[in-house]
């Protein structure tokens, strides 16, 4: 019987009254009094010097308060990079300066050469038409491969190349790794590219910045994951403010995906705009704009070899990648290739022997960062991928050779540098099995041809490192960031509890999931508890919501610190009921002495608390709030085994996704139906990577798919219903809740499964086709299958 | 500038506004009415979708003039008069259709204006009737559920929540 509240339960959203009503409050509903507009005039060449940029004509146009370029931000700093990685030979990545509004040159379209300040955003707009600049236009590097050559045109000239590190995890003995590949029954090669994406959150990035100069206190309201991230990289690496003089709040977000993790340029340009002209400022990125200037995701060219014993043991694999980095290091971009990659080289397989190389390469074009997964999906990619190709190479079953390769014991030491706590691959392969109904696969695959349609089976699995992070492991991993998050637990006299947390919510619900555990936890209804969120004024300094992190890793806080509620009431109780503590009990809102029917209901402890009339005064502080840091002992490790069923037109290349299942493995869970619909959006996303999505650049370093009339997003008619089994559970052994996270799994998990399909089908159909690059679009299959 | 009057969700209204005020500006901007949102700038992403005397329009590829002397009809003006959710709301709520809620005031226009002209629509219809609205969040998944369910149809042999 399912439950109906507290852990467990699928409490309807009480957030979607006001999405639903138009009631929500998203940064570009604010409007503040006297505001002047941004418009920032972008850069429409991929690389280019700028010998001279004359604002006059334009800061005479009507309505322009100001205009600004690179050279009124030279006395502050750049844009951070908060990640430091270190290279195979010990040394720190090349970092090149980012600047808010471009100095010298330009790097990729979009970058930012003037930005101005007007009345209304049309004549900001109008004003911009009249910047007269002379640009040199330079030769540009888009192809990573080229890049990376010597010789090759330098995106920043102080660099020694555009190589920003070359890395390696795992084995670093390249002779043992080629000892092992010598030895091997059977290697199994790989060439693939995984697609650059844009992560196109529904709302496109705003800013509304106001500073008052009665106080000299800064307010910039923002589309963020993480508000106090921005607060800290803004004031302490940016603009040099004291961060008690700064309130960043990110109201509702219509969705983040990783791309609204990072510190962006805009943001330190309102800020600093709303003091320098003294009006507050606004800046709506339109959509056009976004696909400019928003970090893009994954774009990785990777070669993986996979070498396999004569029992078809998995005894080996080595990667070889090149991940595009763009023109500058967004805040978290050399993290993603690294170790939120090389680290899930792994799987799910025992693999012993594993050497991961990737080289960073900066190009001329948009930044890339983390999107939904964030190397994880790249990860899962090319080995779900190889291990499919090696199956079918061999001879075996796919799902058999994986099986066999199953790490079963945990816990489980990988050999790129993780520690898996719990999980049971077999587990949840047998749900996606049942749940899939793999066995009926060859009946439907005869249907289909008797239609003249070939039908593919995909399947795979894929592991992820989440509830990002423990902060002494990724600090000795180059880290600048602490990855912990807080929690304040605030009740009121009545009883009702507000909870202020670090995490942010643009879609996960954490306001109706977070309440549900200390609801439970109490023992009291859900609807006296709310959760505050998104605003540095008004929470704990806490680190936001990417990795899927919020509930492991905030939610831990806030359970800890509903720990401390609930052992200073039990002292209130005590004090009340003449009872010693240790004989309290706290179930059903009533705290109750054992073996006596003596009770004091919460509401009673909540208003002594703050009357303090009969209050253990000499003992404990009136009041009843409490904080929490929680700073996780490991990742935490979901995991789960996904299966597609395609139809491919052999006429047209055309491919229509018949079936998608997924069985994932996240631990305990707090509320299935917001689960549930974590997975559906992440599939939606990996068959939008998996079968439309590209973002294109041209040799010279154009943008070709900058609007949704040219970069294919998932529509309703493009993805069928989902399946999806969560009753494999095995929970994290080292959180109080026993979760794992679920925000990315979909999209990690996903496209291997659509493609794996693909081939299949193409398979079946007599090609031997092993393998398509991402999108696999009608043109590519129909090439395929044709070539 | 020229002056236009409509009636918005039963009030009338009117204001100055240039040639070029796009309606879902004219809502946004003038009329504080929020809920209507901006996604995209090429008239694909829905969120901004609006009834115009009873037919479904993205308010970004509408002037303001153009709608002088509608009816017009927002997500602010959907609720039933006691202020509970209607049918259409209620069902996005009870299967969760929505997360981050950008999309929602859109999809729910663009579902009401779909119920109307075909009460009792297959999932592959509503499918191909929201290929103007985009969602980034759910997949769709739950929102053609929630759609089917809104009509009046059992929606629950459609996967497991």
């Amino acid at each position: 019987m399912p439950k109906d509240s507290g852990i467990g339960a699928s409490s309807k959203r009480r957030e979607d009254v006001r999405f639903l009503t138009g009631a929500g409050n998203y940064t570009d509903d604010i409007n503040i009094h006297g505001q002047a507009y941004v418009y920032f005039l972008r850069s429409d060449i991929a690389h280019g010097r700028i010998n001279s940029i004359d604002t006059a004509d334009a800061e005479a146009m009507p309505g322009v308060v100001r205009v600004f370029t690179g050279a009124d931000f030279e006395g502050v700093g750049g844009m951070p990079c908060g990640w430091q990685v270190t290279d195979r030979h010990g040394q720190p990545m090349q970092e090149p300066p980012h600047p808010i509004l471009a100095q010298g040159k330009v790097r990729h379209v979009g970058d930012p050469i003037a930005a101005v300040v007007a009345d209304s955003l049309e004549q900001a707009r109008d004003a911009a038409e009249a910047i007269a600049f002379d640009i040199e236009e330079l030769p540009a590097v888009v192809d990573m491969r080229e890049a990376a050559k010597g010789g090759a045109t330098k995106v920043h000239d102080d660099l020694t190349s555009n190589i920003c590190y070359d890395w390696v995890l795992g084995e670093t003995d390249d002779a043992k790794v080629d000892e092992v590949f010598q030895n091997a029954a059977h290697v199994t090669t790989l060439e693939l590219t995984n697609n650059r994406l844009v992560a196109n959150p529904m709302e496109p990035r705003v800013c509304v910045a106001e500073y008052s100069r009665g106080t000299d206190e800064y307010t910039l309201y923002t589309t963020s994951q993480n508000p106090h991230v921005i607060r800290l990289l803004m004031c302490a690496f940016v603009l040099g403010l004291p961060e008690h003089k700064v309130r960043v709040v990110a109201p509702d977000v219509g969705g983040g995906f990783g791309t609204k993790i990072f510190h962006y340029a805009e943001e330190a340009f309102c800020t600093f705009a709303a003091k320098a002209c003294n009006r507050p400022v606004k800046w709506t990125a339109s959509r056009s704009e976004a696909f400019m200037s928003d970090a893009q995701g994954r774009d990785h060219v990777t070669k993986i070899e996979l070498a396999l014993d004569s029992d078809n043991n998995f005894v080996g694999l080595r990667t070889d990648t090149l991940a595009n980095m763009g023109a500058y290091l967004s805040t978290f971009s050399s993290s993603v290739p690294t170790w939120l990659h090389g680290t899930l080289m792994a799987g799910n397989y025992k693999t012993p022997v594993i050497q991961v190389n990737v080289k960073a390469i900066f190009t001329n074009t948009v930044p890339v960062d983390a999107y939904r997964g964030a190397g994880r999906p790249e990860a899962t990619f090319q080995l779900e991928r190889v291990i499919d190709k090696a199956a079918r190479e061999l001879g075996v079953d796919p799902i058999k050779l994986r099986r066999q390769n199953f790490i079963t014991e945990f816990p489980y030491d990988t050999p790129v540098a993780l520690t898996y706590d719990t999980g049971d691959y077999n587990g949840t392969m047998d749900k996606l099995e049942a749940a899939a109904d793999i066995a009926g696969f060859p009946a439907r695959r005869a249907e289909s041809e008797a239609r003249g349609k070939l039908r593919g089976l995909g399947v795979n699995c894929y592991i992820e490192a989440c509830g990002i992070a423990p902060s002494n492991i990724v600090g000795m991993l180059g880290a600048r960031a602490g990855l912990y998050d807080a929690a304040t637990v605030r009740v009121n006299a009545t009883g009702t509890i507000s909870v202020m947390v670090g995490a942010h919510s643009h879609g996960q619900g954490h306001e109706t999931a977070f309440p549900q555990v200390v609801a439970e936890m109490i023992g009291i209804d859900e609807s006296m508890v709310e959760i505050v969120h998104g605003d540095t004024s008004k929470i704990p300094f806490g680190m936001g919501t990417y990795g899927s992190r919020s509930l492991a890793v905030c939610g831990s806080a806030m359970v800890r610190a509903t720990e401390k509620i609930i052992n200073k009431a039990k002292k209130i109780a005590a004090h009340l009921l003449e009872a010693s503590e240790a004989d309290i009990e706290l179930k059903d809102g009533q705290f109750t002495v054992a073996g006596t029917d003596k009770s004091v209901a919460w509401g009673d402890v909540t208003l002594t608390a703050y009357v303090p009339h009969n209050f253990p005064l000499e003992d404990i502080e009136p009041g009843l709030e409490e904080t929490a840091f929680y700073d996780p002992a490991n990742f935490t490790f979901p995991a789960g085994a996904y299966a597609c069923e395609v139809e491919v037109d052999p006429e047209t290349g055309k491919v229509t996704i018949e079936r998608f299942t997924a069985a994932d493995d996240f631990g305990n869970i707090v509320n299935p139906m917001i689960v549930d619909g974590q997975v559906h959006g992440g599939i939606g996303q990996g068959i939008g990577q998996a079968l439309l999505e590209n973002c294109v650049y041209d040799e010279n370093g154009q943008l070709l798919s900058a609007s949704y009339m040219d970069y294919a997003m998932p529509r309703a008619d493009d993805v069928p219903f989902y399946t999806v089994d969560h009753s494999s559970q095995t929970p994290c052994t080292h959180n109080p809740l026993g979760v794992k996270g679920c925000g990315e799994a979909g999209a990690i998990g996903s496209p291997p499964a659509v493609v794996n399909a693909v081939i299949d089908a193409l398979q079946s159909g007599g090609k031997t086709v092993d393998h398509i690059d991402m999108p696999v679009s009608p043109s590519r299959v129909w090439a395929a299958m044709n070539g | 500038m020229a002056q236009v009057s409509m009636t918005v969700n039963g009030k009338s209204v009117s204001g100055d506004v240039e040639g070029r005020t796009l309606l879902s500006s004219f809502l946004r901007d003038h009329l504080s009415l929020t809920g209507t949102h901006v996604g995209c700038d090429t008239g694909q992403c829905g969120a901004c979708v609006v009834h115009v005397n009873g037919e479904s329009v993205k308010s970004c590829n509408m002037l303001a003039v153009e709608a002088d002397g509608a009816e017009v009809g927002t997500i602010e003006g959907q609720a039933n008069p006691d202020g509970s959710l209607n049918v259409i709301q209620q069902a996005f709520q009870e299967h969760h259709g929505l997360q981050c809620g950008f999309c929602t005031p859109g999809m729910v226009m663009s579902a009401a204006a779909l119920l109307k002209e075909n009460p009792k629509p297959t999932e592959a219809e509503i499918r191909e009737y929201l290929e103007g609205n985009i969602c980034r969040c759910t997949g769709y998944h739950n929102i053609v559920k929630a759609i089917m369910a809104a009509s009046g149809q059992d929606v629950g042999a459609i996967a497991a929540e």
